[in-house]
């Protein structure tokens, strides 16, 4: 910058500018701090309580009963098998929603309709949805199961693509879509063939933020899938969860399990910290591309 | 004010008739009438917001994608109206391709964007859609600079480039009529010129229609002219008598900069 030329006497305004800008600016990095420092404590509390029993064991055994040495491997696999389920019905009918909002719905009644239910849903405390599974599923069927659970995370995801399906949809430009239908494309070809593929990434970053979303929802399992102490991959049958195990064996009061449950809270912040840097860093290639 | 369509020296591919466009309530064109070449380039000039947009995109019914927008009137086609509900949407399209003003070349291969809309119509074999990218993108002017790199992403090419084949995707699919909308007014002066030069070349099989702010341009590449103003066609004559004698006092104004 180049140099100011001195004012003759005191530039009042100029000063006040200045006191302003360093004020806000020493706010807004106080701010930050404050929020980091909370981030990298707890990050830190959890991976070095979680390290001691960071081990083969822990991805080779199944939760022990009090007193015994074991591991997570019941509920690693559970979690998978039930939020891979829950990706594998959310996903497809979320992108099908959000591409009806973005492509096929605009200014339609049933569309606005649609995007207020799910903003309504998108705020729901996982619990309703918890027991709202519980009431539709388990009290019928009679027992837990991991089906119910599977459904309860898939109902929580769903808003997430829904939402962030349209909004990657809108940035796709107009002159692109138009493109496309200049040429005589029929419209579901035109999404299919260009609008997806220009909005690809957003859309699988959505995908991949709404797992690291449900990867840790505790509330509805408790009501759904519940737990079980041993190796089970049953959809029918209650099932092991990394959440509820953390949960139960943190409130008890063995050392053993207080030390599993920080292993498997270290598990899971870490593979949520993953998922979500991966998804930024799709995120930011796709508007490089832009 | 309307002026009867001339007279043209050439077979008439499109006929535009008492044609009115609405956006919404506004009242966009007003009674339009004209006639347009077959191997012909005509353009349509005016200050921004006179409706020459409009009119271009209601001839391959592109504003249809839009709810409030209407048009009322003839558009015929070789004598077939194709504003008729009855009237089929994608064969419609099919023969009268369009280029819009910023390039869009789809987020695929310089291939793919080729092959994207003749697969809409034809199945070719591999070597007969090669050979049909191939000729697309000569007739575009643009092979020599991408033939070693078809592959690569569409996106990838300069602004100038990136019209070009957009212009190339337009004659794949082997249309009649080919509408430029104000189709270099976002290049620079030398992709311009390259635009200009195709655009010359490709009314030996086409019929253009193009719609520029660019007087000189309309000068340059038209043998017809149509001057707009607020929705109204002011006058329609061959190129060389808008632009040396105009019958009208506002196409004098406007060619000679009072106003636009």
């Amino acid at each position: 910058m180049a140099p100011r030329p001195e004012p003759s006497g005191i530039d009042w305004r100029y000063l006040r500018r200045r006191a302003v800008n360093v004020i806000s600016l020493t706010f807004s990095v106080l701010g930050t701090l404050f929020g980091l420092f909370f981030l990298f404590w707890i990050l830190w509390t959890t991976v070095s309580y979680g390290i001691s029993a960071f081990d083969l064991k822990l991805f080779t055994q199944s939760t022990p009963a009090p007193g015994n040495t074991g591991g997570l491997a019941n509920a690693i696999i559970g979690s998978l098998i039930m939020v891979g389920l829950a990706t594998a019905i959310g996903t497809p009918i979320g992108i099908l929603a959000g591409t009806y909002l973005a492509e096929f719905g605009r200014k339609k009644l049933l569309a606005d309709v649609i995007r207020f239910i799910n903003d309504i849903l998108l705020s729901a405390p996982s619990i309703i949805v918890g027991l709202f599974i519980y009431e539709l599923v388990v009290v019928r069927i009679g027992h837990f199961s991991a089906l119910a659970g599977a459904l309860a995370l898939a109902l929580i995801m769903l808003p997430v693509v829904i939402r962030t399906t349209e909004e990657m949809l809108r940035l796709v430009p107009n002159t692109l879509r138009e493109a496309a239908l200049a040429l005589g494309a029929p419209r579901w070809k035109m999404v299919t063939g260009v609008a997806y593929r220009a909005a690809l990434n957003g859309i699988i970053t959505g995908v991949l933020l709404s797992i690291a979303r449900i990867a840790g929802e505790t509330a509805p399992l408790l009501f759904t899938a519940l737990n079980n102490q041993f190796w089970s991959t049953d959809l029918g049958q209650p099932m092991a969860n990394l959440p509820v195990v953390i949960f139960q064996f943190a409130m008890s009061p063995y050392k053993e399990w207080h030390t599993l449950a920080w292993a498997g809270a270290m598990l899971i912040t870490l593979s949520v910290l993953a998922l979500s840097i991966f998804a930024r860093t799709l995120l930011r290639n796709a508007r490089m591309e832009q | 004010m309307t002026s009867l369509p001339l007279p043209l020296k050439a077979a008439t591919k499109l006929q535009v008739r008492d044609l009115n466009f609405y956006y919404g309530e506004f009242h966009a064109l007003k009674n339009i009438s004209l006639d347009i070449g077959t191997n012909m380039v005509t353009a349509f000039i005016g200050p921004s917001g006179c409706g020459k947009s409009t009119l271009l995109r209601t001839i391959n019914r592109m504003y249809e994608l839009y709810p409030g927008q209407r048009a009322t009137g003839e558009i015929l086609l070789d004598g077939k109206n194709v504003l008729s509900p009855r009237a089929d949407l994608f064969r419609l399209r099919a023969r009268v391709g369009m280029v819009f003003q910023k390039p869009t070349p789809f987020p695929m291969s310089i291939y793919e964007n080729i092959a994207f809309g003749v697969r809409l119509y034809e199945k070719l074999s591999r070597s007969d859609m090669d050979d049909r990218v191939e000729w697309a993108l000569q007739q575009a002017a643009l092979w020599g600079e991408v033939k070693a790199k078809l592959g690569q992403s569409g996106m990838s090419l300069s602004g100038g480039q990136q019209q070009r084949l957009c212009i190339a995707r337009a004659i794949a699919v082997k249309p009649e009529v080919v509408l430029l909308d104000e189709p270099a007014s976002a290049l620079d002066p030398i992709s311009t010129l390259k635009i200009e030069e195709l655009i010359y070349e490709l009314k030996k099989n086409y019929t253009l229609v193009i719609v520029t702010h660019n007087m000189q341009q309309a000068a340059r590449v038209s043998d017809y002219t149509a001057f707009m103003y607020l929705g109204d066609m002011i006058e329609f004559a061959d190129t060389n008598s808008i632009f040396t004698n105009p019958s009208n006092k506002q196409t004098e104004d406007y060619i000679t900069g009072r106003y636009g």
